[in-house]
């Protein structure tokens, strides 16, 4: 039962994350890649779509959300097998030592992936070195381990299933389990039964996805994510009072910078460079996008009001022809921060719908959301937005 | 005297789990490339720390709950105690760095929000646990009391 709910989660959790690395397009430039050693594990990758819009507010909610979802189910399933770990002889046959060797890789990479996840969505930076490489490569040793556990249990529990939809009880129930050390010899009468025991964690489970799903959503369902990093009220109130990254003094982004009288984007390209004050992009063609900010670690918010000048636009500004724009990198007035340059792909340049913007619902960015100008495109993970953008140069990467 | 060699076992068990050593070996590779103590600690330290620590805490907590109850002759009502408690503890356990406080100032600084709230509301969502089982706790108590006590206590 937990080993069915554990194998399509799992899976669920694998292959979204895989989408997650994905939707950074490590492949398009370095600056997008934070595991450029990946060799043959990028096998995968693919330009990532800008349509639907919401795709990576869907995937990367789903990852987060799930997991957090998952621990009880993970716990209790350690916690079932757990005296199988202390099963003698240690090793029967040369297989069966390996399955064991096998099995610290399963447990080790289960809790390794968990608990980094868990405690990179709350900034607890604890983990030894970076989030990305850490999460990614341990994610490939755990499904290793977990592809092959599957197959070599799933006749073992595809029989059990059937008994027990045969109303015959399990194999172990039915036939002793005599290589268990760790059976009690005279267990004390049973406080809950094996039904009760799954309720707790079904219980467990319903109460985590409770307290943490709404900080994927705007108003009242953010308020009952009681618990989680970007749950309960927003930073602010009014049209650029909705959830935040990074806040503009974390990043060291001053006032003096960013001011009408200093602050230039760059934009190059192959005609030249051309030099523009926030004033001067506000009297090119303005378009509005209606565009959630999703992060990677798992909240969003919901569809924001952006208007701003097309992505497409600005490449036509240094001898592109609109719908033949190329890649971009975008860079940041950031200094530090490892998304302070962010390349996009040639699609997402075109796409209408991404904006160099300038305003959100109604009113000029905040400080915190990216003024004086910031990029705004459809389906992207949050970090690929860059903030209080210094230079573009629009070229195949 | 023959040395005794373990039994092989079944050849496509070992060539299924030679395909997996393979593949998280090349990727355990690139895992270790960066702090390799660091991280084969975490690796192999949480299933330790799981099986070996928190595991057995859980079981020896748990115990003492079931022991003092059943000192008292109250052995069944332990999911009274065990339901909440365990619900309390899995949201201790997933959000302990927000709830702790350890990561106050980053988050406030990163967010703009106030790292304050999350411990007042993981206590609420205890004292909301705790008491919803000790109602149900009474109210079962008054109606057995008031249909004498079941047989068998």
């Amino acid at each position: 039962m937990l080993g069915l709910v554990l194998l399509g989660g799992i899976t669920v959790l694998f292959v979204t994350g895989l989408l997650s690395y994905a939707a950074y397009n490590p492949d398009l430039a370095s600056v997008n890649d934070k595991t450029p050693d990946k060799g043959l594990l990028g096998f995968y990758l693919f330009a990532w779509p800008t349509h639907p819009y919401w795709l990576y507010r869907l995937t990367q909610g789903v990852h987060v959300t799930l997991g957090i979802t998952l621990v009880p189910v993970l716990l209790a399933k350690l916690w079932s097998v757990a005296p199988k770990l202390f099963a003698l002889p240690p090793a029967r046959s040369l297989a069966h030592a390996l399955e064991r060797v096998s099995l610290l890789l399963l447990v080790g990479g289960a809790l390794f992936e968990f608990v980094t996840g868990v405690l990179d969505v709350q900034l607890d930076y604890v983990f030894p070195g970076s989030f990305y490489p850490l999460h990614f490569y341990g994610a490939w040793v755990f499904f290793a381990a977990f592809v092959v556990h599957v197959v070599l249990r799933a006749p073992a529990a595809v029989r059990n299933a059937r008994r027990m939809r045969a109303g015959k009880g399990r194999e172990e129930e039915a036939g002793g389990a005599p290589d268990f050390p760790l059976v009690a010899p005279r267990p004390a009468a049973a406080t809950v039964s094996r039904r009760g025991a799954l309720w707790l964690v079904g219980g467990g489970s319903l109460l985590l996805f409770g307290t943490t799903a709404g900080q994927c959503f705007d108003g009242p369902l953010r308020r009952t994510a009681l618990l989680a990093p970007h749950g309960g009220a927003d930073p602010g109130s009014g049209p650029g009072g909705f959830q935040i990254n990074k806040t503009a003094a974390s990043r060291g982004i001053g006032a003096r910078e960013t001011s009408e009288a200093v602050w230039r984007v760059v934009v190059a390209g192959p005609t030249g460079t051309v030099r523009l004050s926030r004033a001067e992009l506000l009297r090119l063609p303005l378009h509005s996008a209606a565009l959630p900010i999703a992060c990677v670690e798992g909240w969003s918010t919901g569809d924001q009001w952006w208007r701003g000048v097309r992505l497409r636009d600005l490449a036509a500004l240094v001898g592109y022809d609109a719908d033949a724009a190329p890649d971009v990198l975008v860079e940041s007035l950031q200094r530090r921060g490892a998304f302070r340059e962010a390349a996009l792909r040639a699609d997402q340049v075109r796409d209408p719908r991404s904006l160099l913007a300038l305003e959100v619902n109604g009113e000029p960015l905040t400080p915190d959301h990216g003024y004086p100008a910031r990029v705004i495109a459809p389906a992207v993970p949050g970090v690929l937005n860059t903030k209080w953008v210094a230079r573009m140069t629009f070229g195949d990467l | 005297m023959r040395a005794v060699l373990p039994p092989l076992g079944s050849p496509l068990q070992i060539l299924l789990l030679a395909c997996s050593f393979a593949l998280a070996g090349y990727a355990g590779l690139r895992l270790l490339s960066g702090d390799r103590l660091g991280v084969a600690l975490w690796f192999v330290g949480a299933a330790v720390l799981h099986d070996l620590v928190f595991l057995p805490l859980y079981a020896a907590v748990d115990r003492a709950v079931t022991g003092g109850l059943g000192a008292v002759g109250r052995r069944e009502r332990t999911l009274y105690v065990r339901v909440p408690a365990t619900l309390s503890g899995l949201l201790l356990l997933v959000w302990f760095p927000l709830i702790s406080g350890r990561v106050a100032t980053r988050y406030e600084s990163f967010t703009g929000l106030s790292a304050d709230g999350f411990a007042a509301r993981w206590l609420l969502v205890t004292a909301v646990l705790f008491g919803g089982s000790a109602l149900l706790l009474a109210l079962r108590s008054r109606r057995e009391g008031r249909h004498g006590p079941p047989a068998g206590r």
